[in-house]
């Protein structure tokens, strides 16, 4: 504990005599720049998006299920992993169901501990939903919890992502706000913005460095 | 797997080192193909000069904002951290940072660590410091695991393995983990997925650094590209993160433009692939991410920068790199030659406060004084102004009592003897006079060796005539006309 101490009283030593500097943030920086016409908004995060090898597809809340089906069908993946208890999850499995659809259905609904080596090595894709979208950035707001672990959206070569068209907003500042996530935020919170890349190699862009290769988004229309 | 890795030693001088690394074309074409493309990326990702100075002072006054109250913010975070489930840890100095990181594996009997990319450990020279106690700890950073396995350092804080290209890279890979040479940059990449990814499933402890921290929420955020930081935060069942303790900032708002301004000056991207916000170890209905999650906070040297309202400065610091993109002397001799952790002008003006002035006495001097450094900081740290601030407690002497450790580095009582004649003889015009009477009729005298100028100079030999003498001549002349 005397390290703790120790910097504490240097730091405090530091600033005897001084107060702490005033709150001047102007919200304006980070929104002004970043404000988009609703009908815009899709447009920029599809080009941005696009821009970083995303796949996107624009359809309505009752075709995604078998958009889902005809990519995996379409890349010839074996199996599929999604979240059995989120309202997408149900969805899923009842098209499945009645689709004869050929990947298997895996579901996340056991600690991973339990299949390590399978999640990691087997898997080929996953679904997931989102709590929404940036247009300003390009990104998915994907808010995992003990539905939808963390590690799907990160361990399949294929993550599909669903998007609601209504929940994309201007800028990461308005999502924030919106949602209000300085009151709670989930273990982990995630910014998405295209599938795993890297350029460490004298910066050539090389996507599926540890996380998904392919990242595809179904933004739904009428939700 | 588990011996000391061998770094390669790094003993002669900055100087030595700039001779060597100026020679080598392969490394020089290197940093300017790639120093050249990094400057572009930012320059196109802030297209609006008005929005990025707005951003930049915006961003300058968030973290000057943090510094003022360092103290209370880190109690705040360390309250928020643990009502959150997050383990706090103080270390004063590497070896101590280091201990707490060992004694945390040891606890969970762990032999594997994979670590993201994460600077302060390699402040700590974590790898070294586990490998002696037989646990492996792999870096999983593609740019971080090639220079691991090269047994080097990396050459620059974002991308550590700038320094190589594609065929130095395929003939590592092929002579240590067994594979075809390859020229395909993809197929590169993706044995270095294989090979890691089984190193994800197997790790006991996951380390990673930290880029912003955030006092209200208790949270840490770390931005990268690759899904190695998530994996590594993710996958083992503990996770250990190390940071400095100028991380954190005030609110959750506050990182808004520091996120954009960091992304946009070190890659030009308007954000990176993945933000992972980290706010607690699984719940107990959860179903994956780590059982516990310790925070690291290292002082080593920051709270003596700190004691200091000017360099205090330097704490602004949010590791983009923009400044070694812009530097012409980092450009031209790599980031080897500066010998330390931070290369660089960051590194110019955080190292000091590490390892102190003694070690590395040419850091302040090493620099054209250019001013590229400072336009380009995000957080507008007045880069040359620190730089001519560390000049100072360079050549202090003991009796001034150097403000940064080991300052005085560079005292020389002869250089010193030497500037108070200079002063004396240009503030007395009786002396001056005598002394220019006596240099311009014995110039010849004047001495052949000055130090490193005559290194790469002629000698100076002062002219038969003064300036004074000819402009007086002159005016002369126009007298009579
Ligand atoms: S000193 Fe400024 S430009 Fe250099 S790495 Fe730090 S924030 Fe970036």
């Amino acid at each position: 504990m005397s390290a703790r101490r120790n910097i504490l009283n240097k730091l405090r030593a530091g600033l005897a005599g001084t107060t702490p500097r005033p709150d001047d943030f102007d919200e304006g920086l980070v929104t002004r720049p970043w404000q988009y016409a609703p009908e815009d908004r899709i447009t920029r995060l599809r080009s941005l998006m696009e821009a970083v090898h995303t796949e996107i597809h624009q359809l309505t809340c009752a075709e995604w299920p078998a958009k889902v089906q005809e990519l995996l069908e379409h890349r010839g993946l074996k199996n599929l992993l999604y979240a059995p208890g989120t309202d997408h999850g149900q969805t899923l499995s009842e098209h499945w169901q009645q689709s004869n659809a050929a990947p298997e259905l895996l579901a996340y609904d056991r600690p991973i501990e339990e299949w390590k080596e399978e999640l990691f090595w087997q898997v080929d894709a996953s679904v997931t939903g989102t709590v929404g979208g940036i247009a300003a950035t390009g990104s998915l707001v994907l808010w995992p919890d003990r539905h939808e672990p963390r590690l799907m959206s990160l361990l399949p070569p294929l993550h599909i992502a669903l998007l609601k068209a209504s929940e994309v907003e201007d800028n990461l500042y308005g999502m924030m706000q919106k949602q209000n996530w300085s009151a709670g935020l989930p273990t982990n919170l995630l910014l998405v913005s295209g599938p795993s890349k890297t350029a460490d190699i004298e910066q050539v862009l090389a996507y599926g460095a540890h996380g998904p290769k392919e990242l595809v988004v179904l933004i739904l229309e009428d939700a | 797997m588990s011996q000391r890795i061998p770094v390669k030693e790094l003993t002669d001088s900055f100087r030595g080192r700039a001779v060597g690394a100026l020679v080598d074309d392969q490394l020089r074409t290197n940093f300017r193909v790639a120093m050249d493309s990094l400057m572009q990326k930012r320059a196109d990702a802030f297209p609006d000069e008005e929005e990025r100075e707005g951003l930049r002072e915006l961003g300058n006054h968030i973290k000057a904002r943090a510094l003022s109250q360092l103290p209370d913010l880190l109690e705040q975070l360390e309250a928020k951290l643990t009502e959150n489930g997050i383990k706090v840890h103080w270390a004063e100095t590497t070896e101590e940072a280091n201990r707490i990181v060992h004694s945390i594996i040891e606890a969970k009997k762990g032999s594997q660590v994979v670590k993201g990319k994460s600077m302060v450990s390699e402040e700590m020279e974590m790898n070294d410091y586990l490998a002696e106690r037989n646990i492996e700890c792999l870096e999983s950073d593609m740019g971080e695991y090639i220079v691991q396995l090269d047994g080097e350092k990396p050459s620059h804080i974002i991308m550590p393995a700038i320094h190589k290209n594609r065929f130095q890279v395929s003939k590592l890979f092929h002579d240590k983990l067994g594979v075809d040479e390859t020229e395909d940059v993809n197929e590169l990449i993706q044995i270095g997925r294989r090979t890691l990814r089984q190193k994800f499933l197997e790790a006991d402890v996951g380390v990673s650094g930290v880029n912003f921290a955030i006092a209200e929420t208790g949270t840490l955020l770390l931005v990268e590209n690759e899904g190695n930081g998530r994996m590594s935060t993710t996958a083992p069942p503990v996770h250990i993160a190390v940071t400095g303790i100028e991380k954190v900032v005030e609110n959750l708002r506050d990182v808004v433009p520091l996120l954009s301004l960091l992304t946009r000056s070190a890659l030009g991207q308007p954000i990176t692939t993945y933000v992972n916000m980290i706010s607690g170890p699984r719940k107990p209905d959860e179903l994956d991410g780590p059982e516990e999650v310790h925070l690291v906070l290292l002082d080593n040297g920051r709270s003596g920068a700190f004691a200091d309202a000017q360099l205090r400065q330097t704490l602004n610091c949010i590791r983009c790199g923009a400044c070694m993109n812009h530097c012409p002397v980092y450009t031209r001799v790599g980031g080897h030659t500066y010998g330390e952790v931070y290369p660089g002008p960051i590194g110019k003006i955080i190292t000091p406060h590490m390892v102190g002035l003694h070690k590395v006495p040419d850091h302040p001097s090493a620099s054209s004084l250019c001013g590229a450094c400072g336009e380009v900081c995000p957080v507008k740290i007045p880069i040359p102004e620190m730089l001519q601030r560390l000049r100072q407690e360079n050549v202090k002497s003991p009796a001034e009592q150097p403000k940064v450790k080991d300052g005085g580095a560079k005292y020389s009582r002869k250089e010193r003897a030497i500037w108070r004649f200079w002063a004396r003889l240009n503030t007395s015009p009786v002396f001056y006079r005598l002394f220019l009477w006596g240099a311009t009729r014995f110039g010849k005298l004047a001495p052949k060796n000055v130090g490193p100028w005559t290194e790469n100079h002629s000698a100076p030999v002062p002219a038969r005539r003064s300036l004074h003498d000819l402009a007086k001549a002159h005016l002369n002349q126009g007298d009579q006309r």
